[in-house]
């Protein structure tokens, strides 16, 4: 890629920062160049916030019909999955899973709930409840 | 040399990668002037891995460079850089010592999580635990960082720079500070970058197994052309997060393949070697035709929902990056170096 050719889009991903690309000049020699970001990337960025927000408002009215416990919003709300819930509780997924049922979660233990409070960065408070009014880039 | 003295003296860089931005600026604040093209070349750190069964956030894993930590143990390796290397099972001694470290004036690296740090902007925030940064000062209860990519220091708070250096999953970083106790002021490059070339071109081309180096990047291409068959939403996740991977989380542009043909021409003008220059040359074609995949996939993706993903046309793109790469390679394993 050339210099002049480095894309300058000031895509709204990078939120007015920048990044280091490594294109040529003139004389075909490497130089490093800021770059306000590429469209093509901030769509594929896009495309993956849009889905975690996809999952966080979908798990938000599940919450709402009483159907999934507050967790299950949580995680999503977290920008985590299952998988990366269970590792960074040292849960198994299964009793996770679990843990989605609400009548299952309201008997949960205190050691049990401080250990997704610490991993979802939230107060006990908060992991009982969904957030009031409901923002999905909240985090 | 005192806490206050290292603030002063230390100056921030902007780098295109975070590991090889710290190890860069780490060296030649140590007296070793290494460009991030070069740390990157010499620690052979250039890679194609395409594992479908190993999920990452719902995801195959799919990475552009070898695996974490290894362009510090490449640099140790390949350079004889000597690393302490220091990891915590409790939080608080892992603070500690990262305290006692700056006291002593050191500038520290440390493995982080990007979900965790406040500084980054919320577009950006994707749990990925194996994020790289400097630390260089602390003034009350604030971290001075140095994080190869943006563009100025930033400030962190002890409470949040805790979290990102002990969130448990995948990749944990377990609180990992390094710092070197031991950097060459001397390195004999007509020896060692004939060999760390021929190494990481072998690797790409002669991979046993179909996940890595140019196989990888066929079996990538035939996962695409067999999309049509899964389901529409998640194919064009996949598609998307093909080309996250490439430019998003920081690679100097088509997947760290710019980077490493600006350490190919570098090489060439230390080797006084024509014909690195020119395959330096290739490489940068190589990674155009990754930025065109790149164009050509998302575009194919944004099209409207009546109309289908042609994923023939992407496989096809890509399999002409593979052959163009290949062919870079076999040429670095033809040329004589010295």
């Amino acid at each position: 890629m050339k210099c002049i050719n480095v894309p300058q889009d000031n895509i709204i991903t990078y939120a007015n920062n920048k990044k280091v690309m490594y294109a040529t000049d003139g004389a075909g020699h490497y130089s490093i160049i800021t770059s306000s970001g590429w469209e093509i990337e901030e769509q594929a960025t896009m495309q993956a916030v849009q889905e975690l927000d996809r999952l966080a408002n979908d798990a938000f009215v599940q919450v709402q019909n009483g159907e999934k416990s507050p967790l299950y919003f949580h995680m999503y709300n977290c920008r985590m999955d299952l998988q990366i819930l269970s590792e960074s509780t040292g849960l198994f997924k299964w009793r996770i899973r679990r843990h989605f049922e609400p009548s299952v979660f309201n008997k949960l233990s205190l050691s049990i709930t401080a250990r997704y409070e610490d991993a979802l960065g939230i107060t006990a408070h908060e992991l009982c409840h969904l957030p009031e009014p409901h923002n999905s880039n909240d985090n | 040399m005192t806490i206050n003295q290292t603030k002063k003296l230390f100056q921030h860089k902007h780098f295109a990668h975070c590991e090889s931005g710290v190890m860069s600026l780490m060296m030649n604040h140590h007296g070793l002037p290494l460009s991030e093209a070069m740390v990157f070349g010499l620690s052979g750190a250039l890679m194609f891995a395409y594992i479908p069964f190993v999920k990452f956030g719902g995801m195959p894993l799919i990475t552009f460079r070898s695996r974490p930590k290894s362009i510090i143990k490449g640099l140790r390796k390949n350079l004889g850089v000597k690393m302490q290397m220091h990891t915590f099972s409790k939080p608080r001694k892992g603070m500690e010592m990262l305290d006692i470290l700056l006291e002593q004036g050191k500038i520290v690296g440390a493995q982080s999580s990007v979900f965790w740090l406040p500084y980054f902007p919320p577009e950006m925030r994707f749990h990925f635990n194996a994020h790289n940064l400097i630390v260089f000062g602390k003034e009350d209860d604030e971290y001075l960082i140095s994080d190869p990519v943006f563009e100025t220091s930033q400030r962190c708070i002890a409470k949040d720079l805790e979290k990102a250096r002990f969130v448990k999953g995948m990749m944990a970083p377990k609180g990992l500070l390094y710092y070197p106790v031991y950097v060459p002021q001397h390195i004999d490059y007509p020896s060692i970058i004939p060999k760390v070339i021929r190494k990481n071109a072998k690797a790409m081309l002669k991979t046993p197994v179909p996940i890595a180096g140019i196989r990888g990047i066929r079996s990538l291409a035939k996962t695409i052309g067999k999309l049509d068959k899964k389901n529409p939403e998640w194919a064009k996740l996949f598609v998307g997060h093909i080309v996250r991977m490439q430019e998003e989380i920081g690679t100097g542009g088509a997947g760290f393949r710019f980077i490493y043909a600006s350490f190919l021409q570098e090489a060439g003008t230390i080797l006084e070697n024509k014909n690195l220059s020119n395959i330096s040359n290739m490489m940068t074609a190589v990674g155009d035709e990754w930025r065109e995949f790149a164009l050509l996939a998302i575009t194919a993706i944004r099209r409207k929902k009546t109309k289908q993903v042609c994923f023939n046309d992407i496989q096809k793109k890509l399999y002409g990056v593979a052959d163009a790469e290949a062919a870079v390679y076999k040429e670095l394993l033809s040329i004589k170096l010295p």
